[in-house]
């Protein structure tokens, strides 16, 4: 080491036999990063730091919690009475499970809506898809753990769409519950794999985060960062608009977990595990209510677990189903009204998969799956020969520069060089 | 000064920077104190804290031990010799020196948490065929502590007597631990 990169010396020492430092200062400090980006950018350190906090009051909660069918549910409402603080650290994970899919769900619309998927970002798309996928077994494992109906009951046909493979299907299902039905077995694994999966959504995380640092953020423009005047360092820009964001989520967060923590819950899932009874209107948890919709409105068991599945699988291959090569809906006026209209379309999935699967609601559970596939593997791949874009900006600087009031001598400076 | 501004906008720049340090300080030790305080008893647990005994069944000479917040408690019915012999004990070369008076509420009956103060065992001299030691109170398994009559330590590498648990007689024989 020719010129000591850090003042503290013994940092020095560490790093020339550990770059560990260097690391750091490089990823998360001097990090060059699009000078342009707006608060929709913050929803990924939400989403890693809501990750830590469900991992921490995860571990704490498992400290307490007994699984097996006879002490769970107790052992539950033990944590809730009697355990110092038990209340809290519940309600944090309880509502933490939301509030991670709120944040997730920003994060992929995002995504969406400024082509963040589209070369040379598509590993890093796909890894985003992968860690939905798994937050989804774990959010599901959790909610089966307290024993209450909900959980039980969820658990039930939640496996049971395995039943829907043909020839194996029984099988499965039988292999998944350990025995003939949902019982001890099958909370006892579910614990287990619930504990051991967040590990590997953060294995994942770090996966996702090597591929983002290699060609940096994508930005609202959506064009390639062309040199230095188009970045600052992460830190201290970024770090403080992280945390400004995660202060205003932390207040919104904390109101929920004091002031309405049941809001989002199942008033059903506070009644213990009943085998023999099932409860009257049965519904997942809110964040999995459109994919719900989708299984619904297929009216055939192999096929709407099919729809279901491939909801997700879509947005693995979504890279390659867009062709267009702007990412950026500012520059792409029809790409823009159809993203909206996804949106629409997956928040009415979400409230008709709350809805009894009965009249109207079956029609329009139906139309709006149809369209949901419709976006993705008709319009997307056609948009582009329809479209015309906007002309992009010649650099994420210019049109920043372009809004100052000395905007042509900076211009002209600029265009010089 | 012709700069006025400069030595203020730094103070106003140091209270922000110290007074956001300070609040986040607290605000992350208001979220760890819950994730620490779970691990302390919990209510339940608390409310299991105490055991009421009969002794009217205990003759002299005889001991049981019972259950106090999991672990064991020793009643021994004294002899009146060993009564004897724990009050004229001279207070003089006592690693931990107590009377006799000090340790019980009534003479007869000597109650003692049964855990050894050395590394947390289960001291032998409850029985009539344990070996109770060279002063024939308790004798420790694990390291060779000796205890007399009154439950002190007297040879071996324990440090203090053996404790006494809070207790109160509910009446001549009925006796209320915790």
């Amino acid at each position: 080491m020719s010129k000591p990169k850090f003042k503290n010396p013994v940092v020095n020492w560490i790093d020339y036999r550990l770059p560990i430092f260097t690391f750091m200062n490089h990823e998360l400090n001097e990090y060059p990063t699009p000078k342009n980006l707006n608060y929709f950018w913050n929803f990924g350190s939400l989403a890693g730091i809501t990750l830590v906090i469900m991992i921490v009051t995860g571990i704490v909660l498992s400290m307490n919690y007994t699984a097996h069918i006879d002490y769970a549910f107790d052992s539950v409402e033990r944590i809730m009475r009697d355990v110092n603080h038990g209340w809290l650290l519940r309600y944090i994970h309880m509502n933490g499970a939301s509030f991670f899919f709120i944040v997730v769900y920003i994060h992929i619309f995002r995504g969406l809506y400024y082509g963040s998927y589209k070369a040379p970002r598509e590993i890093l798309w796909i890894l985003g898809v992968l860690i939905l996928l798994l937050m989804m077994a774990t959010a599901f494992m959790g909610y089966v753990l307290p024993w209450g109906q909900m959980s039980f009951w969820g658990a039930t046909v939640i496996t049971n769409l395995f039943s829907a493979i043909p020839l194996i299907g029984e099988s499965i299902v039988t292999w998944l519950w350990g025995g003939f039905s949902v019982d001890n077995p099958t909370l006892n694994r579910f614990f287990s794999l619930h504990f051991v999966l967040p590990f590997v959504i953060v294995g994942v995380v770090i996966l996702h985060l090597v591929a983002l640092h290699r060609f940096g953020s994508n930005n609202p423009i959506g064009i390639d960062v062309k040199g230095k005047q188009d970045t600052i360092p992460f830190h201290p820009y970024y770090t403080i608009k992280d945390l400004f964001g995660l202060s205003v989520f932390a207040t919104i967060f904390a109101a929920a977990v004091f002031f309405f923590p049941n809001f989002m819950g199942h008033p059903d899932n506070y009644i213990p595990a009943n085998p023999m009874v099932t409860p009257a209107h049965i519904v997942p948890e809110w964040y999995f209510l459109p994919f719900y919709a989708i299984l619904r409105a297929i009216p055939d068991k192999l096929g709407g677990v099919l729809f279901m599945f491939g909801a997700i699988m879509v947005l693995f291959v979504l890279p390659w189903l867009d062709k267009s090569s702007v990412r950026s809906s500012q520059f792409r006026p029809l790409y823009k009204l159809f993203f909206w209209f996804l949106v629409i379309d997956c928040i009415a999935l979400g409230y008709l998969g709350a809805m009894p699967a009965e009249g109207i609601y079956v029609v329009l559970s139906r139309l709006a799956t149809a369209y949901y596939f419709f976006h993705f593997l008709i319009i997307l791949p056609l948009l582009p020969k329809i479209e015309s874009t906007r002309p992009l900006p010649v650099s994420i600087s210019t049109p920043i520069i372009t809004a100052s009031s000395n905007a042509s001598t900076v211009m002209a400076m600029r265009e010089k060089k | 000064m012709t700069n006025k501004n400069t030595p203020d906008d730094k103070n106003k720049r140091d209270f922000l920077q110290v007074s956001t340090y300070v609040l986040g300080a607290v605000g992350a030790a208001s979220f760890v104190w819950p994730l620490i305080n779970q691990m302390n008893p919990a209510a339940d647990t608390l409310a299991l804290a105490s055991t009421e005994v009969d002794l009217e069944q205990l003759e002299e000479g005889q001991a049981i031990t019972v259950t106090w917040r999991g672990k064991p408690v020793f009643i021994r019915h004294r002899t009146k010799e060993e009564i004897a012999s724990a009050k004229d004990q001279l207070l003089d070369g006592l690693r931990d020196p107590q009377t006799d008076d000090e340790r019980v509420q009534n003479e007869k009956y000597i109650v003692l948490v049964g855990v050894c103060t050395h590394l947390g065992c289960v001291p032998l001299g409850q029985k009539s065929g344990d070996v109770k030691g060279e002063y024939g109170g308790w004798f420790c398994p694990c390291h060779g502590s000796h205890y007399d009559h009154s439950g002190r330590i007297r040879k071996g590498p324990a440090p203090t007597n053996l404790e006494i648990p809070q207790y109160s007689f509910l009446s001549d024989t009925l006796i209320k631990i915790g």
